[in-house]
């Protein structure tokens, strides 16, 4: 290293720090490459309020004081008003700690999601629950139905219920007696188009399911499941 | 989020339809749940501050106990809430838990009044929300450690106090850790720090030059080659204690290897070894240098001090805690130093006569510089040089002062934490008293009620009308709970004084023989013996009057003469004393006349009425308890000697 290329390097040096220096008194300003500062501003909470108690009332089939005892609790969990698919999981989750009932969770929040605008609110929330709870066994049937349509194209293939199959067998986890087998959810898929499939053609149309339920003794008998969930 | 399973339960229920339709057996039928009721609103007073609460609130967490049926207990009917009388503002904690789920812990209040409040209320310290839970842990730590060493300072505070049944050893390894326990260890103490001083100031003194020896005034030789004679003594003398101190710590230590291995002892070693070796080695041209390093280490010894203060520990211990922010501290100046050592050499190479001669030449430079003393034994000339020294000398006090504020506030917390300890040892001594002093109360109001003969059952008007004053129904029930006790145990309770006293009384043998009769227990105590333990009541009597004697006034003849009882040989009108009670007892039960029964020491009557009088006054405090002494004294003489009673003074 000679000389000259020592001194230039140490006017550098000093120029660097007297850039440095003049920066901090706000005379030059910094150029900045990313403006991400205005992201800051996002607002990340919307608040979502559901229609009035009456309306409410006029569309479900829930006393004034269930709707109330409901809002509560929804508002308690969802400051906000609204559910996104993320908390639906979460929320689900917790009632199956051994198994993975994410899959299902979200056929569910597509179920409840009557809108699909990518959240529940409490209208939809309570849309779906007067449905299940307080319908008539055609209804709940017609819910169902709309579950498992996972394209909501009006029938449901093969495909789309091995999905909603491996998402149930899912949520059971590892540990089940018996062991649970691989082809377990494929052979149910096959029971159950059997059952279903009248006129064998690959689908079930809603026609076909709500006819073949209604044959069907113990689906029947276990409507009364949701007498007194609420 | 348990709150929120709760709430979403109902909604899981129903998203059982997508099963329903799938599913190759029966569902199970629903739970025959209650027709669910309108929800309703409990009040909950808290010490006068009614919180309102959706049940179902409460419910949410059923193993708590607002969540769970316990809380009924707590219900009171008439005015239809649940009433707890517990602190109001933690209540709001805990509901806001029940409301939330998440329990948040409150800054201001003490974190063991917040601890109980939570096991009042059923709620595991786990639940406290991620929110609060690192202070809430870090808070419960500090409070914990604290009650750790208060419990270890009351051990080790109670340990001088009973040095009973422990060993020479273990008595020299005491005085050792705690010079305050007794005189000769402060003596001891004192003593060694004395000489540490004197020999450090000697090594001082020794280099100091004197005026020249008789034969050459002149000339000025270090004071140590002048007196060499005097110094030798005063070294050794110094040596000779020191060795001394450590064989005895030695040999006192209750874990030898501990000990060697420990850094005081390194100390110890290294302070006297030099003088040892310098014994046995000769002085020699040869070995002189090794000799010259061997007086260097005696400078050692000033660490000796660090036994004698405290703060020289707490330094020690701070820089042993901030090895970290050192070990920093020096791996960055040692970067630095590199760096500018190398630049400045090559930017003052070109320069004539340049002191620059090698990069390790310009360590000296930038050290100076980066710690700007600035001896200015070596400047740079060219441009570069100075450019660079400039920045040398900013950034060097910039890289020393970042870790020193660290050092500093390591030493400041553990400076502070060593004076929490000792103002709490000094409380410590407060608190214990209180605990003795609240301790003895009861017991003392216990004896004093007893005194008083509220024991009798059937006692006379007049000594009921001394126990006029008021007792609370508390005191009343616990003064009959230890009574009851004390008829279990066929023993009595008395206070330490005088237990203590008689133990030592009884250990040294005695001193005086007196045979006069002693002092008091009430009949209570007459009656009990002779009712449940007639058999060993000769030994109870005595060692009961030994004990309970001088509630508040017993003499130390009256004990001796107790003493005496006990003691067969030597004196004569003592194994006299001891003779009889090996007799048949008979309890009298006229003794109730005073107050109690009266132990009669079997001596010949002409002995009695001459010694009992001198002791009386010596004796008693009051007035009846002289009057009682006469009059045992005198009833000494009307019974028979086998008899043995217990009088009270």
């Amino acid at each position: 290293m000679n000389l000259e290329g020592l001194e230039m390097v140490a006017v550098l040096v000093v120029l660097a720090l007297f850039v440095k220096v003049l920066e901090q008194f706000g005379l030059f300003e910094p150029v900045s490459l990313e403006d991400s500062v205005e992201d800051e501003f996002e607002l990340s909470t919307v608040c979502h309020r559901p229609e009035g108690l009456e309306q409410l009332q006029e569309q479900t089939k829930f006393t004034r004081k269930e709707l109330q005892v409901l809002y509560r609790g929804f508002k308690n969990e969802c400051p906000s008003g609204i559910v996104n698919e993320e908390n639906f999981k979460q929320i689900y989750s917790q009632f199956f700690p051994q198994g993975d009932s994410s899959t299902y969770a979200t056929f569910l929040f597509n179920a409840f999601d009557t809108d699909h605008d990518g959240s529940v609110s409490f209208e939809d929330f309570v849309a779906g629950l007067s449905v299940i709870l307080r319908g008539t066994i055609d209804d709940r049937l017609n819910w169902a139905f709309n579950l498992y349509d996972l394209n909501k194209d009006g029938c449901i293939t093969k495909e789309e219920m091995l999905d909603i199959m491996k998402s149930i067998y899912d949520m059971m986890g590892k540990y089940t007696y018996p062991a649970l087998r691989e082809e377990a959810p494929k052979e149910h898929v096959e029971s159950f188009f059997q059952k279903m499939d009248r006129n064998k053609d690959g689908v079930v149309t809603i026609e076909e399911f709500i006819e073949s339920c209604q044959k069907d003794e113990n689906i029947m008998r276990s409507m009364q499941l949701f007498d007194n969930v609420i | 989020m348990a709150a929120g399973v709760a709430t979403w339960l109902p909604f899981a229920r129903a998203a059982a339809v997508g099963w329903l339709p799938l599913a190759q057996q029966p569902l199970p039928p629903a739970p025959g749940v209650k027709a669910s009721r309108a929800d309703e609103v409990l009040v909950v007073n808290v010490s006068g501050r009614r919180f309102e609460t959706w049940k179902n609130t409460l419910d949410r967490y059923p193993d708590t106990l607002l969540g769970s049926s316990e809380k009924e207990f707590f219900y009171d009917a008439d005015s239809g809430e649940y009433f707890f009388d517990r602190d109001p503002d933690m209540f709001r904690h805990v509901l806001n838990f029940y409301r939330t789920g998440r329990l948040h812990c409150p800054r201001q209040e003490c974190i063991q009044a917040f601890d109980e409040e939570l096991a009042f209320y059923g709620l595991v310290p786990e639940l406290v929300g991620d929110c609060c839970l690192e202070e809430y842990r870090d808070r419960k730590k500090e409070n914990a450690e604290r009650l750790a060493e208060d419990e270890e300072a009351e051990q080790a505070g109670e340990g001088p106090a009973l040095p009973a049944g422990s060993s020479l050893r273990q008595q020299l390894w005491r005085a050792f850790e705690n010079p305050h326990t007794s005189t000769a260890a402060l003596v001891f103490y004192y003593v060694t720090g004395f000489f540490i001083a004197v020999s450090v100031i000697a090594n001082v003194v020794e280099t100091i030059p004197c005026r020249g020896s008789a034969r050459l005034p002149s000339k000025e030789v270090p004071c140590g080659d002048r007196f060499p004679m005097a110094f030798f003594c005063m070294d050794t003398a110094c040596v000779l204690i020191f060795t001394g101190e450590y064989l005895l710590r030695l040999f006192a230590a209750p874990s030898r290897c501990r000990f060697l291995r420990s850094v005081m002892s390194l100390i110890d070693v290294v302070a006297i070894m030099p003088y040892y070796i310098g014994l046995f080695v000769a002085k020699g041209d040869d070995v002189s240098g090794a000799f010259v390093t061997l007086r260097v280490f005696r400078v050692f010894r000033i660490f000796k001090f660090s036994r004698h203060s405290q703060g020289l520990r707490i330094l020690g211990y701070t820089l042993k805690s901030c090895a970290s922010e050192l070990g920093f501290l020096l791996f960055s100046l040692t970067m630095a130093i590199i760096i500018f050592a190398t630049v400045m050499f090559y930017a003052e190479k070109s320069t004539n006569k340049t002191n620059f001669t090698s990069i390790p030449a310009a360590f000296w430079y930038t050290i100076v510089t980066m710690t700007t003393l600035g001896y200015g034994d070596m400047v740079p000339s060219t441009i570069a040089g100075k450019i660079f020294g400039s920045i040398c000398s900013l950034s060097g006090v910039l890289v020393i002062a970042l870790p020193v504020p660290v050092i500093v506030s390591n030493f400041s917390r553990i400076y502070h934490q060593n004076q929490r300890a000792d103002k709490r040892r000094a409380q410590q001594k407060v608190r214990l008293a209180r605990i003795r002093l609240a301790k003895s109360g009861t017991t003392n109001a216990f004896l004093q009620y007893k005194q008083n003969g509220g024991l009798e059952d059937s006692g006379s008007g007049e000594e009921q009308a001394l126990c006029v004053r008021n007792r609370s129904a508390f005191e009343q029930q616990h003064h009959h709970l230890l009574h009851c006790l004390e008829k279990t145990t066929c023993h009595e309770f008395t206070d330490e004084l005088t237990f203590s006293e008689a133990l030592g009384a009884v250990s040294l043998g005695g001193r005086t023989s007196r045979s006069t009769s002693v002092s008091s227990q009430p009949v209570g105590a007459g009656s009990l013996l002779s009712s449940c333990c007639p058999r060993r009541a000769k030994r109870r009597a005595i060692r009961l009057a030994n004990s309970t004697a001088s509630v508040s006034r017993g003499s130390m003849q009256e004990l001796d003469t107790l003493a005496g009882l006990r003691r067969s040989p030597v004196p004569q009108s003592r194994s006299s004393l001891n003779a009889k009670p090996h007799g048949s007892l008979d309890l009298n039960c006229d003794s109730r006349d005073f107050v109690a029964a009266i132990i009669s020491i079997p001596t010949p009557p002409a002995n009695t009425p001459d010694e009992s009088r001198p002791s009386s006054p010596g004796g008693s405090g009051g007035g009846r308890a002289s009057s009682t002494l006469r009059n045992s004294s005198l009833g000494t003489s009307c019974f028979l000697p086998e008899t043995v009673k217990i009088s009270s003074l």
